[in-house]
């Protein structure tokens, strides 16, 4: 149980997605202007990963390893990819069928998440660190929130920010990316929660 | 032909112009060696899957088009990750888990779709290479200016003097942001006395 919430916490403080490992940063530059878009996003985000944390674990145990497998590993990015690809469209289609307020919510995030590269970076983590099923959907879940919680700190900075007098060449993606500076900066001290 | 080749450097560079590819250029760029390797491991997948798709172009549906670029990207991601794991073992665990993600760089994605699938073979590996080796030399110069404050060297040669007190925070992913923040602000300063000039 203990290890469990250390891969919670760690996944959504300490070694946070953007600010730690810098995935999903296109995203997080494009989209994090406006808090609501930025926060519909990251749900999504949260939602997908969860699910192919779920998916790819099974995958990589009983098809592309070469211990318990069928020895694939050359396929493994190709597998994966195609899995996340196919899981944003399934979620689609299923969210448009059956939660159609949601759907509607989400709107044009959904099909954008497939380039996230939070994503597969999280299915190769899993697998880089051998977890186990239960701390792979832990850590997606983790992951994603650590996600939408800096996606939607950035969007109201710069929401704050947004009619400044802010000198034009910073204008756009160079103040973003200093202000992400400061976020990572500060995200620095939550390291000391849990012990290398 | 020659502006096809020469705009990726600098006037629509991908990083600095299109703000593509920021995951890998933050990510590994502690170094000025980590950032040329990840650079040409890119450039290589960018040109090398440029040149299959403007080859089959024509025999891709519209509808299935970015499941199939998605696929030879991820196979020639495969091919690079394969080589450097058995030739240059020491830069692939360094790069780690960025070598598989350069299969999500949406620079290479972005190539497909914009060029190289409405293009013959000739241009697509022209502008790819452009778009590759734009890629590359900013990510060189952010490691060097990253290792130089960091640690005191660049490419490994120690250029500062030993009392030089290196910048921690470099070497950290905050100091990895606000260095091209600063990048690409000087770059946006440098376009605009240009266009004044003109």
């Amino acid at each position: 149980m203990s290890s469990l919430l250390t891969i919670f916490i760690s996944a959504v403080l300490v070694n946070n997605f953007l600010l730690y490992y810098f995935l999903g940063i296109c995203s997080f530059i494009g989209v994090s202007s406006k808090m609501e878009s930025s926060f519909g996003m990251g749900m999504a985000t949260t939602f997908v990963m969860t699910m192919t944390a779920m998916i790819t674990w099974p995958l990589y145990h009983y098809l592309i390893s070469p211990e318990t497998g069928l020895n694939l590993p050359f396929l493994e990015y190709v597998i994966f990819i195609l899995v996340i690809a196919a899981l944003v469209q399934f979620v689609e289609m299923f969210l448009k069928k059956f939660f159609h307020s949601l759907y509607k919510a989400l709107g044009i995030y959904l099909p954008l998440i497939t380039t996230n590269c939070a994503i597969l970076g999280m299915a190769l983590f899993i697998v880089i660190r051998d977890y186990n099923y239960l701390e792979s959907i832990v850590f997606g879940f983790g992951a994603g929130l650590g996600f939408t919680m800096v996606i939607v700190i950035m969007a109201g900075i710069r929401e704050e920010y947004a009619y400044s007098p802010v000198p034009a060449v910073f204008r756009g993606a160079p103040l973003a990316l200093l202000t992400a500076g400061m976020l990572a900066l500060s995200f620095m001290g939550f390291s000391g929660m849990i012990a290398p | 032909m020659r502006k096809i080749f020469y705009k990726g450097l600098w006037a629509e560079n991908p990083i600095l112009m299109q703000l593509l590819g920021f995951c890998p250029a933050l990510a590994v760029t502690t170094s000025a060696l980590n950032g040329l390797s990840m650079g040409l491991a890119t450039s290589f997948v960018v040109v090398t899957s440029g040149v299959v798709v403007s080859l089959v172009r024509k025999l891709i549906p519209d509808q299935v088009r970015i499941p199939v670029f998605t696929i030879i990207i991820a196979t020639f991601v495969t091919v690079v990750d394969i080589i450097l794991k058995a030739y240059f073992p020491a830069i692939s665990t360094e790069l780690g888990p960025y070598v598989p993600l350069i299969v999500v760089n949406c620079i290479i994605l972005g190539r497909q779709e914009v060029f190289t699938s409405k293009n013959p073979v000739h241009l697509s590996i022209l502008d790819t290479l452009g778009m590759g080796l734009g890629f590359t030399w900013v990510l060189v110069l952010l490691g060097s200016i990253r290792e130089l404050l960091g640690l005191g060297s660049v490419f490994g040669f120690q250029v500062m003097p030993s009392s030089f007190e290196t910048w921690i925070v470099m070497l950290l992913p905050g100091g990895a942001f606000i260095t091209l923040g600063l990048i690409a602000a000087l770059y946006n300063y440098l376009n605009q006395s240009d266009r004044r000039k003109a």
